[in-house]
């Protein structure tokens, strides 16, 4: 056992072994052990990615243009993510270095529209149980039947609110899951005017039931204020993508990190040579890595990313109503909501009704059913594409030789990024509730509950096992560099 | 929609080695999900917290299979489950995921986990928890007899719904014109 990760290695053998499995009311594939000593204390607690898949390997030899098609295959739930990560890296590929209006702006439409659909779903479908009815309330009633028993109106809306996402996805992309809009260079398609406007007078209502998601979210933590801003709450090291200004913008933008405390470890950094600021570690437990900030090393350096961080850590929203409530959600408390894990949902909710407002204005926008699709320009070997998953960032990054094939490629997806921290999230719950007691459902539950704060994408991390490119530095003895060689 | 016994079915849903499309296209069917749910009731399935699968009258089964757990919760699924379901291009062929049958395993790991110069440590993730990975992913059917496939990548919720209200019914369930697609 090491000090940096208490519980994280049981330090002696013979011990009893409980295990959640399945996690549920989660995306994807994964398990929690648990090893117990004769007391009931919890000796050791891990979160295992429990499936190996080798995306990166296969797409090897396919030709860059397949590859915004086949890499959403990743994930059901945030395709457009990973159809969008790789359409950016690939629109360096055949140098369109800027879109056309049309292009980006469909492409943004179509993000958004991901943003909120998947936001709905993770609070709706998934999490507001917990949320509602309690962390150990009765297992038949916890799920979205049950919701839609007690709260048939808000069911309906959480319905209905992921509806018009997959809708605003469905004629940006051509289809709700892995649609084919976005191609390197551009897009292959613009918004018909009849779909513009149908969605358009759809737009307000939803911006106002977004609105109201908002307030949800802010009384129920409210209302369980000393259980929520404590629960599996730790600080953390933060990454995200910022707007130039320091806005929030999840399509496109710099790296920004900082510690636990607040100060910068970097800011607007260019993401093409993100391998010099990330770097990654492998635990024999889980397929899945454990990335850090190189900047702290592999001890100190693991980070949290997601809707909580992008939320405290940008400078402002550049839309009014969810400034507005970004404000209230930082001074909610003296700050407590928007340092706890359960803040996670009161921000990924500020972050829905952002991405309805977005939207509305896009859809007021003419260029979005614009002709000019894509563009080109210099012919390159290699392309870089990141955004903000709804889960967090997201990285790809291939290369691609002469004859148009993909030789190499290395994703880091956004659950990836937040290993470390669900499982500090584990640990602190299996601390706080589970020691030396009898271990019911419900109380296990408390260990999921914490997880799916996170809104984890196990089948995102499932798949991806990247390959990070490698940088030597040849450094003379007053630390000044001599000579730098680069692998990507 | 009930049973001769005047009983709601029983429905277990699982993902193997999908990507959840799949499930998110049945979320798809939109406020048609009320009215699912008035004619069934879930048992294991992502949406519940229920581990334990119970016996059912559908199982619901999206993703090839990839490793030993999924050929067990696939068996445990044929076991338990009277009609038994491939939905999507993976359950029903091994979609993208079998792309890895032509490349080797081991070489696969060893490349990812061990020889990748910038990992901090390397070494291949071997802990008795994680399940042993099959050097192939397979179809569902070549594990257990499988009663119906709906193909496409995702399959529509249309076509979902379509074949879901057939069944349910107790008709046998035939998709009709633009309701199956191969992509």
């Amino acid at each position: 056992m090491t000090e940096a990760h208490p519980l994280e290695t049981a330090d002696r053998p013979g011990l009893r072994r409980v295990a959640i499995d399945p996690l549920t009311r989660v995306e994807g594939h994964g398990k929690v052990t648990l090893l117990l000593d004769e007391e009931g204390q919890v000796r050791q607690a891990r979160l295992h990615i429990v499936e190996f898949r080798g995306f990166e390997k296969f797409i090897q030899g396919r030709p860059y243009w397949e590859v915004p098609v086949m890499v959403q295959r990743l994930c059901g739930i945030c395709p457009v993510s990973h159809h969008l990560a790789a359409s950016k890296a690939m629109d360096q590929v055949v140098g369109a270095d800027t879109l056309t209006p049309t292009a980006e702006k469909v492409r943004r439409l179509m993000h958004y529209g991901q943003i909120l659909q998947s936001h709905a779903l993770h609070f709706f479908h998934l999490s507001s149980p917990d949320l509602l009815f309690g962390f150990d309330s009765e297992v038949a009633r916890r799920n979205l039947v049950g919701v839609a028993a007690a709260y048939p109106d808000l069911a309906r809306r959480g319905v209905l609110l992921r509806r018009f996402g997959q809708e605003v996805i469905r004629v940006t992309a051509g289809k709700r899951i892995h649609g084919t809009g976005s191609v390197p260079g551009g897009v292959n398609r613009s918004v018909a005017p009849g779909e513009r406007r149908t969605l358009r007078a759809e737009a307000t209502r939803i911006v106002d039931w977004s609105r109201d998601a908002v307030q949800l979210a802010r009384r129920l933590f409210e209302q369980n204020l000393r259980t929520f801003r404590e629960f599996a709450t730790f600080p953390a090291h933060s990454l995200q993508l910022v707007r130039d200004d320091g806005a929030l913008d999840l399509y496109h933008g710099g790296l920004r990190a900082r510690t636990r405390d607040g100060a910068t470890i970097f800011d607007h950094v260019d993401y093409s040579t993100y391998w010099e600021q990330v770097f990654e570690e492998v635990k024999p437990w889980s397929y899945m890595k454990f990335p850090y900030l190189r900047a702290l090393g592999p001890e100190e350096g693991w980070y949290r990313v997601g809707p909580l961080t992008r939320v405290t850590g940008c400078d402002f929203i550049p839309s009014p109503l969810a400034e507005m409530q970004r404000r209230e959600f930082l001074a909610f408390d003296g700050g407590s909501a928007a340092k706890a894990t359960l803040g996670f949902h009161w921000a990924r909710m500020i972050e829905m009704l952002h991405a309805a407002e977005v939207i509305a204005a896009l859809l007021d926008d003419e260029d979005i059913s614009g002709r000019e699709l894509t563009t080109r320009g210099e012919r390159r070997g290699r392309g870089v594409g990141v955004l903000e998953a709804p889960r967090g960032t997201l990285i790809h990054h291939y290369r691609v030789n002469e004859q148009d094939m993909v030789i190499r490629a290395n994703l880091i997806v956004s659950t990836t990024h937040n290993n470390e921290a669900m499982n500090r999230a584990v640990r602190e719950v299996a601390r706080r509730y589970l020691d030396g007691r009898r271990l019911t459902e419900g109380l296990l539950n408390h260990v999921e509950v914490a997880i799916r704060a996170f809104d984890p994408c196990l089948s995102c991390a499932t798949h991806a096992l990247g390959q990070m490119p490698l940088a030597l530095e040849l450094v003379d003895a007053d630390g000044s560099r001599l000579d730098r060689l680069v692998r990507d | 929609m009930t049973d001769l016994a005047g009983r709601k079915l029983r429905v277990a849903t699982t993902s193997l080695a999908g990507c959840f499309g799949c499930h998110m296209s049945l979320l798809d069917i939109d406020e048609r999900l009320f009215s699912l749910l008035e004619k069934i009731e879930l048992d294991r399935s992502p949406l519940t917290d229920i581990k334990e699968l119970g016996r059912c009258d559908i199982g619901i089964v999206e993703g090839g299979v990839c490793n030993a757990e999924n050929v067990r919760v696939l068996r445990e699924f044929r076991d338990r489950c009277r009609t038994l379901v491939a939905i999507g291009a993976c359950a029903v062929t091994g979609g993208l995921p079998a792309q890895r049958n032509h490349l080797d395993l081991g070489l696969c790991l060893q490349e990812v986990y061990k020889t990748e110069p910038s990992l901090s440590k390397g070494l291949i993730p071997d802990d008795p928890e994680l399940p042993l990975p099959l050097d192939k992913v397979h179809p569902l059917h070549e594990v257990v007899k499988i009663d119906y496939f709906i193909p496409g990548c995702p399959p529509s919720a249309d076509a979902i719904w379509s074949f879901l209200s057939d069944l349910i019914a107790g008709r046998t369930p035939r998709l009709g014109p633009g309701l199956i697609s191969y992509d």
